[in-house]
């Protein structure tokens, strides 16, 4: 069941070239459909998920090196899953009319993204990791704007280096292992003895932490996400960004527990790291979708941040379990409403063909609902109680500061700063753009169509749920964060 | 290991040699319009091979003639070669139908790929000679095939190249002849280490001129820029085949004082490097497609280098070689099918042939090593074997080229995909054809390596 997941929206974008020439509606009904019916199936696997690794799927690939078709899912990869496929649909909601060529390479893209998420084997979620770099690449070259070809290369560029550096990372652990096996759950069973760990989690931190991306490799981001179209960049931030975080709790922390928990402070200090630069940097942009940009970085230094503090020491297991769990949440609430806003940023450019906040003014008065729904983002970003960004960043505070001695208050200090200035800036941003006197492109600013809508709100309406009712997350996510901190405790 | 001396167990390169020879009878007898039959007897010889070689492949390993070994560096070597081979004789039918000289062509092909087969199955150091002279002087031919200036040209540093690392080789042997007192790779290394380690350099640089590896790679973008398209794709894969084949042997039998292995490290690190540095600036995609199979040779050399070292060094050679070769061919059928030579010559060209210029993206994505084409696994056993050896700082730099790599690659791929440009051309759809089919083979070999590496 869950290959047919992974692959059912591969299947559908060849589907699309069975057709000789078809119209925008067929590309659109079929990616849609698509979508629908993985996003149906993934929350049917939710619903019988009964703990552990469930549905589990283990082929010979290639047996030499002992590398497998191995999937399954757990807790941390299943609320990644069903953010994966219900991002996808938004976004094929949201792109109607596209070519073909774009429906059938974000189809390809959401079998890619899945895939990551779903793989118990290194080698695996390298061929996904690599892939959805190759095709983000060919959506911001291929349906960019501006300096597009640019942005694109050094996206492909940058990220390719990581993902190098993160397979040579894997070859040590293959190395280290013994009998040499590439398959995640052995590995995590027994961590491999590897000769110089330390210099495997660089590799492997390294070249998550492009990815993910953190200060000092995050420059890659701003450009890829101005230029990118508003689904691709959805996509990138909502879902492409998490690979990072949930390669950091997947791979290095069970396997390289010892080495882990003695560079915990390095992780703990880089995220640190991300909170404050990503915050400062996004109050000083003048372009929407750059100061968007900028606060993944910020959030996904909560998730990286909280991840470092479950290393730190062994003794206060709770407020680790903790932390892990806000990170894995906070990946989950990012993705929802982040989508949401570049989607809603989407739309700016897509009337006006502007992201600068001056050219803006006074929205909310000829587009009610697009103001409403920018503001609720605009909430649940800088994380405000009873949205799902509260329920992440206060875990994520109480599992850093109670995770012993001073590093860690003085870490969850910092970062509670970080909340204070993206505070800040949506409020400012949000007044410069939907509230004043009315701005040179304020006028051609139309309100949501009911496509647009259709994609938007179901993404921040989930927020809200998570917000209020967590547990039906929470309890898929605390097990799975247990386990992991019982394995880097080791 | 089983000697014996019969013949039949060289049935591969027996075929390949009749089907040289019957050729050139036919082809003296053949009308001009009817040249095409030496093209298809030919391609039924190399067929044949093909099929020998497989059947060989399943006995295990011997020695024939005391100078032959039969082991699976061999089958690889003789699969590859001759597929690669079939893949140009049929590439080449439609370009060349009704040319003068056309069955000079298939003849001149065929021995070459002899060459390289017994360049790759020897493991002697005489035979290794004759195979490099059957392989080097039909492709110094090829090169010049058309006649013009740009051929001729190439064809002169080809030869000119060839002879001199040529000498330098013949010289290298005869100081291990007189050092170890016999030619077979069993004996390499012994004797007086200082005349060891000359005459291993020199045999060396003949090995390093045929796989087009810094400093004997001087010759690869000419050649693969001033030949015809067809020869092009012929002589930047099929003789380094035998080469690889070659120089993984004499790493594995060389037991002499010195550090050969620290020396074919710094080597591929230059190669891999420089070739990469010097793709960085060309408009033509052929002189482009010359650099990286420099750059490409380099991470070849990377598991030769830590050939005993690691069990991951043979598989890694052996796959890479046939990854390498199916994907270089594929973007050389690409060049042929579109019949254009500059990087702007392609503008558009993804409107026109949506399929060809995917089938591109895949060999070039693959040549850079993306998943999940058959480079990329390559890469992996070669990264693995690296590592492995005790050499991650060569894995470092291979990793690091590679990215750099990216640039040049996608300079290709980006004007296919621009909007707005008609491309206007004739499409040779046999060559598009064997360009898609190359694309594809790349990715059920990359995909399928558990059962390719099992073979």
């Amino acid at each position: 069941m869950l290959s047919l997941v992974i692959f059912l929206p591969v299947v559908a974008a060849l589907g699309l070239y069975a057709f000789p020439r078809p119209g925008p509606r067929v590309v659109s009904g079929l990616w849609i459909g698509a979508a629908v019916v993985d996003l149906a199936l993934v929350v049917a696997m939710w619903v019988r998920y009964g703990g552990g690794i469930g549905y589990e799927t283990d082929l010979r690939w290639i047996p030499s090196v002992r590398a497998g078709y191995h999937v399954g899912v757990d807790g941390l990869s299943l609320p990644l899953l069903a953010l994966t496929a219900l991002l996808f649909l938004a976004c094929a909601v949201y792109s109607g009319g596209r070519s073909r060529a774009f429906a059938a390479l974000f189809l390809a893209l959401q079998t890619v993204c899945l895939g990551l998420f779903a793989a118990l084997d290194l080698l695996l979620f390298f061929v996904f990791f690599d892939l959805s770099i190759v095709g983000m690449y060919f959506v911001i070259a291929g349906w960019g704007h501006g300096d597009r070809l640019r942005a694109a290369l050094k996206f492909f560029l940058y990220t390719f280096l990581g993902s190098l550096v993160l397979l040579l990372g894997f070859i040590g652990l293959y190395l280290g292992a013994e009998p040499h096996t590439f398959d995640m759950v052995e590995l995590s069973r027994t961590p491999p003895q590897v000769a110089a760990p330390g210099l495997v989690l660089l590799a492997i931190g390294v070249g998550l932490a492009i990815k993910t991306p953190v200060v000092p490799f995050h420059t890659w981001l701003p450009p890829a996400h101005t230029n990118a179209p508003a689904a691709g960049s959805a996509i990138l931030a909502g879902i492409m960004l998490k690979m990072g975080v949930y390669g950091l709790a997947r791979i290095a922390m069970p396997m390289l527990p010892d080495a882990w928990r003695r560079y915990a402070w390095v992780i703990v200090v880089v995220g640190v790291l991300s909170v404050l630069y990503g915050a400062l940097v996004a109050l000083a942009q003048q372009d929407l979708k750059r100061l968007i940009a900028y606060t993944s970085v910020n959030h996904m230094g909560y998730a990286v941040l909280a991840l470092g503090a479950a290393g730190l020491g062994t003794a206060h297991v709770e407020a680790h379990r903790l932390a892990v769990t806000g990170a894995v949440t906070q990946m989950v609430s990012h993705g929802l409403i982040t989508g949401a806003l570049f989607l809603l940023t989407g739309v700016l450019y897509d009337r006006a063909r502007s992201y600068e906040l001056d050219s803006f003014g006074g929205v909310a008065g000829n587009a009610p609902l697009f103001a409403g729904l920018l503001a609720v983002g605009a909430f649940a970003s800088l994380g405000l109680p009873g949205l799902s960004g509260f329920i992440a960043e206060f875990q994520i505070f109480t599992g850093t500061i109670g995770s012993g001695g001073a590093g860690g208050v003085v870490a969850g200090a910092l970062a509670v700063v970080g909340i204070l200035i993206t505070a800040a800036l949506f409020l400012g941003a949000l007044r410069r753009v939907l509230l004043g006197a009315p701005g040179e492109l304020s006028g051609r600013v139309t309100d949501l169509t009911a496509r647009e809508a259709v994609a938007i709100v179901p993404l921040l309406g989930l927020s809200l749920v998570v917000g209020i009712v967590p547990r039906f997350l929470l309890d898929v996510i605390e097990p799975a964060a247990a386990l992991v901190v019982s394995l880097v405790a080791r | 290991m089983m000697m014996n001396e019969n013949p039949a167990d060289l049935l591969p390169e027996l075929c390949v040699l009749g089907g040289a020879v019957l050729g050139l009878l036919c082809g003296m007898f053949l009308p001009r319009a009817r040249q095409w039959i030496v093209g298809v007897l030919c391609a039924a010889a190399l067929v044949a091979g093909l099929v020998f070689a497989g059947l060989a492949a399943r006995r295990a390993d011997m020695t024939v003639f005391e100078s032959f070994v039969l082991d699976p560096v061999t089958h690889v070597t003789r699969g590859v070669v001759l597929a690669a081979t079939l893949f140009v004789v049929v590439l080449a039918m439609r370009p060349l139908r009704g040319d003068r000289r056309e069955t000079e062509f298939y003849v001149l092909v065929l021995l070459a790929a002899l060459g390289a087969v017994v360049m790759g199955m020897t493991s002697d150091l005489l035979v290794l000679v004759a195979g490099y002279l059957v392989a080097s002087i039909p492709a110094y031919a090829l090169a010049g095939f058309a006649k013009d200036a740009a051929g001729t040209e190439a064809a002169l540093k080809y030869y000119l190249m060839g002879a001199f690392f040529g000498i330098f080789m013949l010289a290298g042997i005869a100081l291990l002849y007189g050092a170890g007192r016999a030619t077979s790779y069993e004996a390499l290394g012994a004797g007086p280490g200082g005349v060891v380690a000359v005459g291993v350099v020199g045999l060396l640089a003949g090995l390093f001129f045929k796989a087009g590896v810094v400093p004997a790679h001087f010759w690869v973008p000419d050649v693969a820029q001033g030949a015809s398209r067809v020869v092009a794709a012929f002589v930047t894969t099929v003789p380094k085949v035998g080469a690889f084949a070659a120089l993984y042997r004499v790493a594995v039998g060389f037991g002499g004082g010195f550090d050969l292995s620290l020396l074919l490290a710094l080597v591929a690190a230059a190669t891999m490097t420089l070739g990469n540095l010097a793709a960085f600036g060309q408009d033509n995609v052929r002189r482009l497609l010359g650099y990286s199979t420099i750059s490409q040779a380099g991470y070849l050399l990377v598991p030769v280098a830590v050939a005993g070292r690691s069990g991951m060094a043979e598989p890694a050679v052996l796959y890479y070689l046939a990854a390498y070769a199916i994907t270089n061919v594929g973007a050389f059928a690409v060049v042929v099918a579109a019949g254009r030579d500059e990087v702007d010559g392609y503008r558009g060209f993804a409107r026109r042939s949506p399929l060809v210029a995917v089938a591109l993206v895949i060999c070039l994505l693959g040549l850079i090593g993306t998943p999940p084409t058959a480079v990329f696994v390559g890469k992996l056993l070669m990264f693995g074997a690296a590592v492995d050896g005790g050499y991650g700082w060569l894995a470092v730099v291979a990793a690091v080229n590679s990215v750099a790599s990216v640039f040049y690659y996608l300079r290709w791929v980006v004007p296919m995909f621009a909007r707005g440009d008609e491309w206007a051309g004739a499409l040779d759809r046999r060559a598009a054809v064997l360009a898609v089919i190359a694309a594809v083979g790349s990715v059920v070999v990359g995909v399928g390596s558990g059962v390719v590496l099992a073979l």
